[in-house]
């Protein structure tokens, strides 16, 4: 694969400023009655999907964007493809405004989305990849090569004369993966990529992505519930909750940052556990003779000691959470008025 | 970081030329593809063009039974054999002009977000919808012809002659400018989706009212007595107009204003689509995407 041609140094490839998006949405109060009165007159709530973000991403970087459903991802995705303007705020993406939908820019970018549209339904994804093909203008020489790498990449080959209909979801996906980069987007969004596949598709997309993605030094932003593609393919991330942007930084600082806690894994000398382990903290796994406690950060060492005091223990570590459980408590319910405290 | 001018030196420098031929192998490749789509669906193709040719079946009962086979007998004009002429011709018209799903297709498209595709993507929607229904009619005539060169056989009797060459022209010019109207006119209504996401009620009223205004269920002379709004509206294009041509009821020297009406129709109906396409997408973008 060749590298990009021509770069600009310092010229970042996505900039957002004090973006904002708000919709109005028709409110329904309960019943029949309330329905009939709905006709005549309706009530609207503003609700602000986006509230003044702010990021810049530069070129070639791979960046995940994380929130749970309804934080503003997709609306973030959406203003960056230019398929919604902004009620406020300024955003470029290759030093076009996305929302004015240039030629110039639409030839220079793809969205991805697990509703996977690219393709013509009833027929290969050849022909769908031919149709790409004069849409972006590509030469037949970058054409047959992009082709022949990209489908050797995500092992589909064999798959390109059989109609669409007749593919399997994972197989699917990885069409529509083609279809997306055959022009040689310089930014990919991506939303969701890998929702609704087995292990096995997951984690070829995630290898795929990863090696392409270095190859190309294409800009890349990723939506997605995986954590694990998430951990497998971006080093920075964008915690979005509610509108607006709690955490931008290094993927591991999301773990330092929002997690009170710590693992503690002990084995024990004999062959079971102790009693009472239970007040140092939770026990979130029991496989005697190792045990394995969540204490809070600041009560680790104080924890340990008591323990080693009082019991014959062969091995200790202590370990942070998985990021999954770290996001999933960060967006639960119950956590939201910490949240309002550390945001920034 | 690639500037657009590096994309177009891909392909050699931007020229006018180079512009035109572009767009031309897209217009080609989309016809294409859209050919190789409609054929995958021969079944439904064979039972549509069969379905087709059924109300021509009941309308020559219909009006053999109010002439009463008596060919001496006019109304507005038509005898028996002219009757059923027009009917043929009407049917060859509709052929033409019924675009099945088009209004349908682009209210769903823009229902369930399939529309971005044509946001995101640099082609243009019309464009492309206009050149996937040319493939659809091309595999449609293809498929159709048979059938109806039968049925015009089996009431040759009722047909009048070969009419002079230059009303011929006029009426394949009529016929084509139909194809354009049509789809321009089920266009807009698809394109009302921007605005009304459930369209299918506004659909139905269009198809009822272009049954009857088209000239499709009886002559338009029959009809302008009593609604003369009839002769104004784009909708006689879609059957009644072809047809009259054909059957020499709009005089020769009538031909060639008849056409630039119908041409200046497409044209008010391309501007028509164009403005509700722009806005529709301001408003879709200002409502979620």
């Amino acid at each position: 694969m060749s590298a990009k041609s021509i770069t600009i140094p310092g010229m970042a490839a996505i900039e957002v400023k004090e973006l904002c998006r708000e919709y109005r949405v028709f409110r329904k109060g309960e019943g029949l009655l309330a329905s009939v009165r709905g006709l005549f007159h309706r009530e609207h709530t503003i609700i602000s999907a986006v509230r003044n973000i702010s990021f810049t991403i530069e070129e070639g970087e791979m960046v995940a964007f994380l929130g749970p459903n309804g934080a503003g991802k997709t609306t973030t995705l959406k203003l960056l493809s230019g398929l919604v303007v902004p009620s406020s705020g300024t955003a470029t993406v290759l030093g076009h405004i996305p929302w004015n939908r240039e030629d110039a820019f639409r030839r220079r970018f793809s969205l991805v989305t697990g509703q996977k549209e690219q393709l013509w339904w009833d027929l290969p994804a050849q022909e769908s990849f031919r149709l790409h093909k004069e849409i972006y203008r590509i030469s037949s020489d970058d054409y047959q090569r992009r082709i022949d790498e990209l489908t050797e990449l995500l092992e589909v080959r064999q798959l390109m004369a059989q109609p669409v209909r007749q593919l399997s979801l994972g197989e699917r996906m990885r069409m529509e993966l083609i279809a997306a980069l055959l022009h040689r987007p310089d930014v990919l969004f991506l939303d969701e990529p890998t929702i609704g596949l087995d292990v096995v598709s997951q984690r070829r997309v995630q290898e795929f992505l990863r090696h392409y993605q270095r190859e190309q030094r294409i800009t890349v932003i990723l939506t997605s519930h995986y954590m694990k593609d998430v951990e497998a393919l971006c080093s920075r991330a964008i915690v979005i909750n509610k509108g607006t942007v709690i955490h931008d930084g290094p993927l591991a600082a999301i773990i330092d940052r929002f997690s009170r806690h710590k693992i503690i894994e002990l084995q024990f000398s004999d062959n079971g556990f102790p009693e009472g382990l239970e007040r140092f903290g939770r026990i979130v796994d029991t496989r005697p003779p190792r045990v394995r406690i969540q204490v809070e950060k600041q009560r680790v060492s104080e924890c340990l000691a008591t323990i080693l005091s009082r019991h014959s223990v062969d091995d200790i570590s202590v370990m942070e959470r998985p990021l999954e459980d770290v996001i999933a408590e960060l967006f639960s319910a119950d956590d939201a008025a910490r949240r309002q405290d550390v945001s920034v | 970081m690639t500037s657009a001018a590096d994309h177009r030196s891909v392909n050699g420098e931007w020229t006018l030329s180079n512009e035109v031929v572009a767009r031309l192998r897209l217009k080609w490749l989309i016809l294409r593809t859209a050919i190789e789509e409609r054929l995958v669906y021969r079944a439904d193709f064979a039972f549509s063009t069969l379905v087709r040719f059924l109300p021509i079946v009941t309308q020559i009962f219909l009006w053999s039974a109010i002439f009463q086979n008596d060919s001496s007998r006019t109304m507005k004009g038509y005898n028996f054999p002219q009757m059923v002429s027009y009917y043929l011709l009407v049917m060859l018209a509709r052929a033409f002009s019924s675009m099945p799903g088009l209004s349908t297709g682009i209210a769903g498209s823009i229902a369930d977000g399939s529309v971005r595709k044509y946001l995101i993507q640099p082609v243009d929607m019309l464009d492309h919808l206009f050149w996937h229904r040319v493939a659809h009619k091309l595999v449609y005539y293809c498929i159709a012809a048979g059938p109806f060169a039968l049925v015009f056989w089996l009431c040759r009797h009722h047909l009048p002659g070969w009419p002079a060459w230059p009303v011929t022209v006029a009426f394949v010019a009529s016929l084509l400018m139909s194809f354009a109207i049509g789809f321009l006119i089920e266009a807009l209504i698809g394109l009302i989706a921007f605005w009304f996401l459930e369209v299918s009620s506004l659909i139905f009223i269009y198809m009822m009212l272009s049954y009857f205004l088209s000239g499709h269920m009886i002559p338009l002379e029959l009809l302008s007595q009593w609604i003369p709004i009839v002769d104004v509206l784009p909708f006689r294009y879609l059957a009644y107009t072809p047809a009259a041509i054909m059957l020499g009821k709009i005089p020769a020297e009538q031909l060639p204003v008849e056409l630039m009406i119908q041409a200046t129709w497409i044209i008010a109906l391309l501007v028509m689509n164009r403005i509700a396409f722009s806005r529709g997408v301001k408003r879709y973008s200002s409502f979620g995407g």
